[in-house]
């Protein structure tokens, strides 16, 4: 179940050898320009003062360094009336950001688990419904979905935001543990079963801590999904209860007054790091928990 | 100097309003797109005003796309009967939200503070649902304005500024042979329309913009009138830039500030930006209205939705006459750029163009010349607009024939309006 | 008492299973018919329960827009599915030949996911517009006939938004793959190679035929992106030059928030979705069938 380190099926050795894989780095090198520029330019123009922007070429590289703009945008930056940065808004998003993922995760896991491990009447049937949620736009649930949390007593608060989230993660964490365990030999379960064990009971001894790499995928991609939404967060929070993603457009989108694109650009990239960091920490264990579930019928 | 002004102004406004009034508790939450530079300022000073009375201030700021992001916002607050106490909503909106009962009126401080005597008509008209004010007008701003760089058109041989069109594309074409961008232009649909009004308007006259643009005449929309217009507007695509695209306002400004570009035409927030880089009017830029002697107005508001509890409605109350003050009405529109609501408010301290714009406007209103801005959702439902940015854009940014726009504008504006 | 604990015990998937369905079927399939509700009303700035018949529909298919809309949302899905799809397999299969720095490049390649396109949306219309990114940085360079002028042309302003597309997802396609072709037993390559199957029929033959359960999570993940892709959109080229780039989410969105027209923005919501089931449904229904079993 668990794959190789790697695999690598080219073994031949001598001039042919080194020739791949002279084109093999050439290959790997070229995409990995694609895509860092975006990310270079970023923080490059982030290091810039406005007057260098101005003159000269957006993408060229910073004659000297300048962090000014970096404080500026966590910490004094204009939203509105207030200039406070986004830093408070940054602890906004990550009161709504944990619990919906880890509601949603546990929650996904034990409709993954449920469906494939205790197979009942139509469970195939359900998932497949569950699974179209992946595809409504969010756009059209705006309204009704206002007017739910309306009578829920729960319009512009964080709580709400969060029930949304989990809701319409449903289909992903469901996918995401669903293809994990179809991989998992139902032959430890069946004796647990045998052993007189229960439903919960297999699920929180047995099944829970072996699904590390399916938690990973499905906290990455829900974390990913989360923190960057904008559309749920500027329509169902209020002002000072914004998440990161709403206060950054209100920095970056002005409607009139000089566009400041080096703080934009800081704003930006630190809206991002938490995501960034946890790319980064999670990334090796992502693609091993990917390939822990991904084959295998 | 301006700017100190401004704030001393301010600190007399809230001292004088402090003053006035011994107590006046209440809360508004404002929902607005004001979130930078010197609109973020202007929303300051009434929030310091409103402060100043005892009130407490909840800022909803929602940025982007002129307030798209937050009318998705208020239609889902409304719908979850949470609504904010005011928002930053203008011209016909205001009937379409009043008639889905979504609005309280503020008629008693209106009564009060006699508004209709200071208000231009044809604004008071669209601050009122069924006799009433539900929304308080802050400023206005005027559409048909040309911005210009002096330098870049004495470079070209270009002596005075252009009254009508074709004056104005044979000062475009000396433009273009000297090496400058006749025409700084962003191409994004709000400002592709703005072109068109000023066209409609300088070709056709105050009463065919009305009648087409306003009345939405079958006939005059399909008049040769209108394709004349489209006609010119095709000629000012000829003098933009070709990377044009997507861009914003700002940075068309700046074209005209660098003398890149000759013209720009804008309302005038325009000037915002250049009075923020320490330009001079009437010496580093000139502002001249573009042809057709009338006025285009574009007017913001803050719109009264419909709350519960005594507390929200005085602070909407409170809020209103606030708004209608002359004291911050001066203040407000020093900091944004435009130009008093109320036409009863000296402009000493206001620069050329700010006075320019106050005397045009009453000119207008006295020669019946005074219009509400399509392109700025001042004249028509949204939905109609949206038919005529879709169509205008479309045009600019093809090679379609001003027949064809003019037969598939109607018949646009006609299933806009079915609906 | 036991044998009622027994049956409950039996149920008791059903049961957990059950109230998150209902979840689903209320917060995702109620509000379907909702909306489809709505596109039969005359609803303009607020909804409105009239019912009205057909004449949203006819309006919609009336408007020039519409059809822009829809040639870009199937331009833009096949192109960007097609070769986010490609990029992945391609790379996964390369990282996957012993290359010693693969974690270093595997969270470059995956980083752009991370970014929401409010972030990179600006950075994008800079590389990409002639004036200031690309192409002056190439003029600078003296080519001076270099032209990349796509953004700013209604006919090829759809494909930026591909490759911009294409920069945040193909990456993390790459892992789901990489993470598929880990977990393809070494004896099956082995076997391959005794065979003497060369490098392209192991892959094509064998390899990637066993990962298809991995073809059926990525092409959900990027079928919906490319469906819902509205910020990215909007970032980029605010659905410009003109409305070149509109597609059904940017449409709805602006005939619902900025137009006040919910009716014709729930139609199109509507036409939407059910192309959506005609092409997702029978995928998903004969996917299921053969990686259940």
């Amino acid at each position: 179940m668990s794959g190789r380190h790697t695999s690598g099926i080219v073994q031949r050795r001598g001039l042919h050898h080194s020739l791949m894989r002279a084109v093999l780095f050439a290959v790997l090198g070229v995409f990995c320009i694609y895509y860092l520029i975006p990310l270079l330019v970023m923080i490059s123009t982030s290091l810039k003062s406005l007057t260098e922007i101005r003159e000269g070429s957006l993408i060229s590289l910073p004659k000297e360094f300048d962090f000014s703009a970096w404080e500026k945008a966590w910490n004094s930056a204009c939203v509105g009336v207030r200039c406070n940065g986004l830093a408070p808004y940054m602890w906004n998003s990550v009161m709504m950001t944990v619990p919906a993922v880890a509601i949603s995760t546990i929650l996904g896991a034990l409709n993954g688990y449920a469906l494939t491990k205790w197979r009942f009447r139509g469970a195939d049937t359900i998932f497949a419904l569950m699974l179209f949620g992946a595809f409504i736009p969010f756009q059209v649930i705006l309204l009704p979905m206002a007017r739910v949390l309306g009578q829920l007593g729960l319009a512009g608060t964080i709580p709400g935001l969060i029930l949304v989230h989990t809701v319409y993660g449903l289909a992903f964490t469901t996918l995401f543990f669903r293809n994990f365990f179809i991989g998992v030999s139902s032959g430890i379960i069946q004796a647990a079963k045998v052993d007189g064990a229960g439903f919960f009971g297999i699920f929180f001894r047995l099944v829970l801590p072996m699904s590390l790499p399916a938690i990973v995928v499905t906290v990455i991609w829900q974390f990913t999904q989360i923190w960057n939404d904008f559309l749920f967060g500027v329509a169902f929070t209020i002002g000072d209860s914004n998440p990161v993603t709403v206060a950054l457009n209100n920095v970056v989108n002005t409607s009139t007054g000089v566009k400041e694109y080096n703080v934009d650009m800081a704003a930006a990239i630190i809206a991002a790091l938490p995501t960034l960091a946890v790319y980064v920490v999670a990334g090796a264990w992502f693609v091993r928990g990917l390939s822990a579930g991904a084959v295998k019928g | 100097m301006h700017i100190c002004k401004a704030m001393m102004a301010a600190v007399s406004v809230a001292g004088a309003l402090s003053a006035s009034a011994a107590r006046a508790d209440g809360t508004v939450e404002v929902l607005h797109w004001w979130t930078s530079g010197g609109e973020a300022k202007a929303v300051g000073e009434l929030k310091k005003a409103f402060e100043a009375e005892g009130g407490e201030w909840i800022d909803s700021p929602i940025a982007g796309g002129g307030g798209d992001a937050a009318m998705t916002a208020l239609r889902a607050r409304v719908v979850a009967g949470n609504p904010p106490t005011a928002v930053q909503l203008k011209g016909p909106g205001i009937q379409e939200w009043a008639e889905q009962g979504a609005l309280n009126d503020v008629q008693s401080v209106a009564d009060e503070g006699n508004w209709d005597s200071v208000l231009p008509p044809a604004l008071a008209e669209i601050m009122k649902y069924q006799g009433k004010y539900v929304a308080a007008p802050v400023n206005i701003h005027r559409v048909d304005w040309m911005w210009a760089n002096p330098e870049a058109l004495k470079k070209a041989g270009v002596e005075e500024m252009p009254t009508t069109w074709d004056e104005f594309n044979a000062a475009a074409d000396k433009l273009q042979a000297a090496g400058i961008v006749p025409l700084a232009h962003g191409g994004q649909p709000w400002q592709d329309a703005t072109l068109f009004e000023d066209v409609v308007l300088g070709i056709g006259g105050a009463d065919f913009f009305r009648k087409a643009l306003v009345e939405l005449d079958p006939e005059a929309l399909t008049s040769d009138m209108m394709v004349k217009s489209f006609d010119q507007l095709r000629k000012l695509r000829g003098y933009v830039d070709p990377n044009f695209s997507g861009r914003d306002w700002n940075l068309a400004t700046a074209m005209v500030m660098r003398g890149e570009a000759g013209f720009q035409i804008m309302g005038d927030w325009a000037k915002g930006e250049f009075l923020a880089a320490g330009k001079v009017p009437e010496q580093d830029f000139l502002c001249w209205p573009t042809p057709g002697k009338g006025f285009v107005l574009n007017s913001d508001s803050f719109t009264l939705f419909k709350v519960e509890g005594e507390d929200r409605i005085e602070g909407q109350k409170v809020l209103a006459r606030l708004i209608m003050s002359p004291e911050f009405q001066k203040v407000f529109n020093l900091a944004k750029g435009s130009i008093p609501a109320r036409t009863d408010v000296p402009l000493d301290d206001f620069d050329a163009c700010a006075k320019r714009s106050h005397a045009d406007l009453l000119a207008a209103i006295e020669n019946d010349t005074l219009v509400p801005s399509m392109a700025h959702e001042m004249a028509v439902p949204r939905s109609v607009r949206g038919e005529f940015l879709d169509l205008v854009t479309a045009f600019f940014n093809s090679d379609m024939s001003s027949e064809d726009a003019v037969k598939q504008l109607a018949a646009a504006i006609k299933r806009a309006q079915e609906n | 008492m036991a044998r009622f604990g027994r049956a409950l015990e039996r149920r008791l998937p059903a049961i957990v299973v059950s109230p998150l369905f209902a979840a689903s079927l209320f917060f995702v399939y109620g509000f379907i018919v909702w909306t489809a509700y709505i596109s039969l009303t005359r609803s303009g700035v607020m909804p409105n329960y009239e019912f009205d018949g057909l004449s949203q529909y006819v309006r919609l298919w009336e408007t020039p827009r519409w059809y822009v809309a829809i040639r870009n949302l199937f331009v833009f899905s096949g192109l960007f599915i097609s070769i986010s799809m490609a990029i992945g397999i391609l790379l996964a299969i390369l990282l996957d030949q012993k290359v010693r720095i693969e974690g270093v490049i595997r969270t470059i390649y995956l980083y752009p996911m991370a970014l929401s396109f409010i972030v990179t949306g600006t950075v994008w219309k800079w590389m990409l517009n002639p004036g200031l990114g690309l192409e002056r940085l190439m003029h600078q360079a003296g080519f001076e006939n270099f032209s990349f002028d796509w953004l700013v042309n209604s006919h090829y302003a759809i494909y930026t938004v591909v490759i911009a597309a294409v920069w945040q997802s193909s990456g993390y396609a790459m892992a789901l793959f990489l993470a598929g072709l880990r977990s393809v037993d070494d004896e099956v390559l082995k076997a391959a190679a005794i065979d003497g199957a060369g490098l392209w029929r192991t892959y094509t033959g064998i390899v990637l035929p066993m990962l298809r359960p991995v073809f059926l999570s990525t092409i959900i993940i990027l079928a919906h992106l490319a469906i819902k892709s509205f910020d990215l959109v909007i970032a980029l080229t605010g659905g410009g030059p003109g409305y070149a780039t509109d597609m059904p989410a940017t449409f709805m969105y602006s005939f619902a928030f900025q137009r006040s027209e919910l009716g014709v923005a729930a139609a199109s919501a509507t036409m939407m979705l059910m192309t959506v089931i005609a092409i997702i449904v029978p995928y998903l229904y004969s996917e299921l069938r053969k990686t259940s079993g």
